[in-house]
């Protein structure tokens, strides 16, 4: 039995409504732990006061950085006493999870029995970042966590100036819409840095994501500085059957304004089915017996659109791979940046693949631990330097796919430009 | 080694295994893993069930439910109990949060679904519903907050219950609070974050040992902050004609404190969208401001943002997103609509702001 509660009028009302409430969580915690129940009063003193009252530190494991979020109280009375004793100390352990968040309860409950040993019995899934968010142990407490946990076979995620812990979409575990392995590239590239991740010495933090398709589900285009996002090349697939079934369900008039009309490049028309051109880049999916959608894949920017409307009356090509931008960002201290293209394609369905993907990132990474000012991300350094610079040092050519037009002012020194041309067409020669 | 020579030794310490993210595949469901990248299509039989097909003809189901995020341990356990008796002792959460319960068997949706329900676990935020809003730590664990973030998120979901377990908006709708400017939250159709109003008050007794002086001047987005001798002490002054409150300066010298109980307010933003689908992704834009912190329960926030979706919900079409919706009728309706005022803080003066003025005789009236 723990000690006594400390009154919590304003934390009582969060325990109202239907919600989980992750108030009603933490006093079943303070039943048992003294620990918790000053943790629950320095809380309801923060809503009181409107002010927060935890300090960083330094706090880790033996033989890493980074990756334990260090939290001294600050709420103090006048002999500089911590007013929640048992809470002064409330640190996190961010642990790495594995690709999509999938676990198995065996792994949840020792997840559950280490933190009740050693920790608060507070944990988040998931973290903006993607960790597993070990919420609440001291500092002696923090190496014996960690030990058990990393004994289980999870190891820390990153924090301060490194490589951060990344997240991938549930992708082709349970999703038709992936386009590459999106687990495969989410380890291959994180193992790569583990030193990049323990070792915080880059001039800013730098995140990766991975989606399997354009949908984005894990944000990566806002939120990270390596966005790795699942696309195709070839024609849209059709699967008639499907395309009967969804247009008998409903109708013509969600086709037209549900479909046709909020196609963004204007590629999808609806044909007679002999009406239907018979291009290589032509897709064609039945509607019924006279009539059929017809996709111009040369005209479609792979929105994901209609297929998630259609879902598999429509779905991604065979010639997969994806999309890499990079740069995204919030918004210190230029305003949020979104990534910009700098690989237009990828294929990731082999080793191969996969390793010109590590290639990059560990290429990008070696230019950013060099180039960036500190406290400095990625795409405030590309902005910086211009992204020709970036793309040189990189060894990439241009590509008209990585902008959303040419450029809009006569400011630039050209008389490099017949030497561009010439290299441009001694490369086309060659291919 | 026995139990005397390890005592006798000298303490060793523990090298970690750096093994990195592990793999997932010892995790999958079954017939996840089974039908690894060899799914064909979806659909939803009701709120907060995905239907899923491979190609080889298995099904699978998976229930989504909604948590509290921060967890107690026995929260977990009950739902591990669930999940081993239903899901085959497999879960996997979603990036808002939400966890996910995968079934082979259609007759086990239904008593899954009572069971969680059973348990306070709100079942839905699947396709055209409000899903989980994505948040921060607030003044539970983060060290520089201007509030709380699993408070309002529980105040707001409490608010917004019913949409989760519905698909009745027009597109999905994601949501994320955030408790200071930096916006962990993230990018979303709706945001809830801290607007501070006031310079930050420094403490000039403690600025010259606790910041770095010059990362603090080269912190501010505005050159508002140099370098000052004050009451004989090394410290920092800022220039208050010139600061926009973003509270930078805070995290790297907490003597200049940003948070202020009155003048720390909540700002709302709408529009913001990460899918590529119809048009690009899009940043989200600030369209109400001045709202008080109002701990336990942030009742003037939640009016306003119920009000927002509740007119979204009535007037966009299928499909259209909080943004694509803004799109169609255009920001002076937007306003009109919601009963917003549009103020002049709201028309944009940061790098790259004038692609965010209308330049073009294109009015709807």
């Amino acid at each position: 039995m723990a000690k006594k509660m400390h009154d919590t009028p304003n934390l009582d009302e969060l325990e109202k409504g239907p919600w989980p409430s992750f108030v009603t969580g933490l006093k079943e915690l303070a039943k048992e732990k003294d620990y918790m129940v000053d943790l629950l009063g320095q809380l309801e003193t923060s809503y009181k006061t409107k002010k927060g009252y935890w300090k960083g530190g330094t706090v880790g494991v033996y033989g890493y950085g980074g990756g334990v979020i260090p939290r001294f109280t600050e709420l103090k009375d006048e002999n500089g006493e911590p007013i929640y004793k048992d809470a002064a100390e409330f640190h996190t352990l961010r642990i790495m999870p594995p690709p999509g968040m999938h676990y198995d309860t065996d792994t949840l409950r020792k997840f559950c029995d280490i933190w009740d040993k050693y920790g608060s019995g507070l944990i988040a899934f998931h973290g903006q970042s993607g960790d597993i968010m070990f919420q609440g142990a001291t500092t002696e407490n923090v190496q014996h966590a960690f030990d058990e946990f990393n004994e289980m076979g999870f190891d820390l995620g990153g924090a301060g100036p490194a490589v951060r812990t990344s997240m991938s979409c549930v992708g082709a575990a349970r999703c038709e819409q992936s386009c590459y392995d999106e687990a495969k590239a989410h380890r291959a590239v994180l193992n790569t840095f583990l030193d990049d991740i323990h070792r915080p010495s880059l001039p800013y933090k730098f995140k990766f994501k991975f989606s399997g398709c354009p949908n984005d589900c894990m944000n990566s285009i806002q939120r990270s500085d390596m966005s790795v996002i699942g696309t195709w090349r070839d024609n849209m697939r059709t699967d008639d059957a499907l395309g009967k079934k969804w247009f008998a369900k409903h109708g013509m008039n969600e086709l037209v304004n549900d479909v046709v009309a909020r196609c963004p490049t204007k590629a999808i028309q609806i044909k007679d089915i002999g009406a239907v051109r018979k291009d290589a880049h032509i897709s064609a999916v039945a509607l019924n017996d006279t009539q059929a959608l017809e996709v111009d894949n040369k005209d479609c920017v792979r929105c994901m659109h209609c297929i998630n409307v259609m879902t598999g009356a429509l779905s991604p090509g065979n010639d997969k791979g994806a999309t890499v931008l990079v740069g995204g960002k919030s918004h210190l201290k230029i305003g949020g940046l979104m990534g910009t293209v700098i690989l237009p394609f990828i294929k990731l369905d082999t080793d191969e693949g996969v390793e010109k993907l590590v290639d990059f990132a560990q290429r990008t990474i070696d230019f950013f631990a060099e180039n960036a000012l500190e406290h400095e991300r990625t795409g405030e350094m590309i902005e910086r330097i211009g992204l020709a610079n970036f793309l040189d040092a990189m060894e990439i050519d241009v590509d008209p796919a990585m902008v959303n037009s040419p450029r809009m002012n006569p400011y630039v020194r050209t008389d490099g430009w017949d030497d561009e041309v010439a290299k441009i067409n001694a490369k086309k020669q060659a291919a | 080694m026995n139990q005397a020579v390890q005592t006798a030794a000298p303490a060793q310490k523990r090298k970690p295994k750096e093994t990195g993210v592990p793999d997932n595949k010892q995790y999958l469901h079954p017939v996840l893993a089974k039908n690894y990248g060899n799914w064909k299509y979806h659909d939803r039989p009701r709120p907060g069930v995905l239907h899923h097909v491979s190609y080889g003809g298995d099904e699978v189901w998976s229930v989504r439910a909604g948590t509290q995020r921060q967890m107690d341990i026995y929260t977990i356990r009950k739902l591990c109990d669930i999940a081993d008796q239903y899901a085959e002792s497999r879960v996997r959460f979603t990036i808002r949060s939400n966890i996910e319960f995968m079934v082979t068997d259609e007759k086990k949706v239904a008593p899954l679904i009572a069971e969680l329900e059973k348990n306070g676990f709100p079942v839905g935020g699947t396709g055209n519903s409000i899903s989980m809003i994505a948040h921060t730590q607030g003044w539970l664990h983060c060290d520089i907050p201007g509030t709380d973030a699993s408070g309002v998120v529980k105040a707001l979901m409490d608010e917004l219950y019913d949409e989760f377990k519905r698909e009745e908006m027009p597109n999905r709708v994601h949501l994320s609070t955030s408790c200071c400017e930096i916006n962990c939250g993230g990018q979303a159709d709706l945001a809830i974050i801290v607007q501070h109003t006031k310079p930050p008050v420094i403490n000039h007794d403690l600025v010259a040992n606790v910041c770095e002086r010059p990362t603090v001047v080269a912190r501010c987005p505005v050159a508002a902050i140099r370098p000052a001798m004050v009451n004989g002490k090394p410290s920092l002054e800022i220039d208050e004609s010139k600061c926009m409150c973003c509270g930078a300066c805070y995290p790297p010298c907490p003597p200049m404190q940003i948070n202020d109980p009155e003048n720390s307010k909540l700002a709302i933003w709408v529009g913001g969208k990460n899918s590529n689908a119809r048009g690009k992704p899009t940043f989200m834009k600030m369209v109400a401001s001045g709202l008080p912190n109002n701990a336990p329960r942030w009742p003037e926030v939640a009016e306003v943002v119920k009000n927002i979706l509740m007119v979204y919900k009535a007037d966009a079409r299928p499909w259209e997103r909080l943004a694509d919706w803004i799109d169609r009728i255009g920001w002076p309706r937007f306003f009109e609509k919601t009963g917003l005022p549009f103020t002049k803080y709201l028309i944009d003066d940061w790098s790259g702001s004038r692609a965010n003025l209308n330049a073009s005789a294109h009015i709807r009236f």
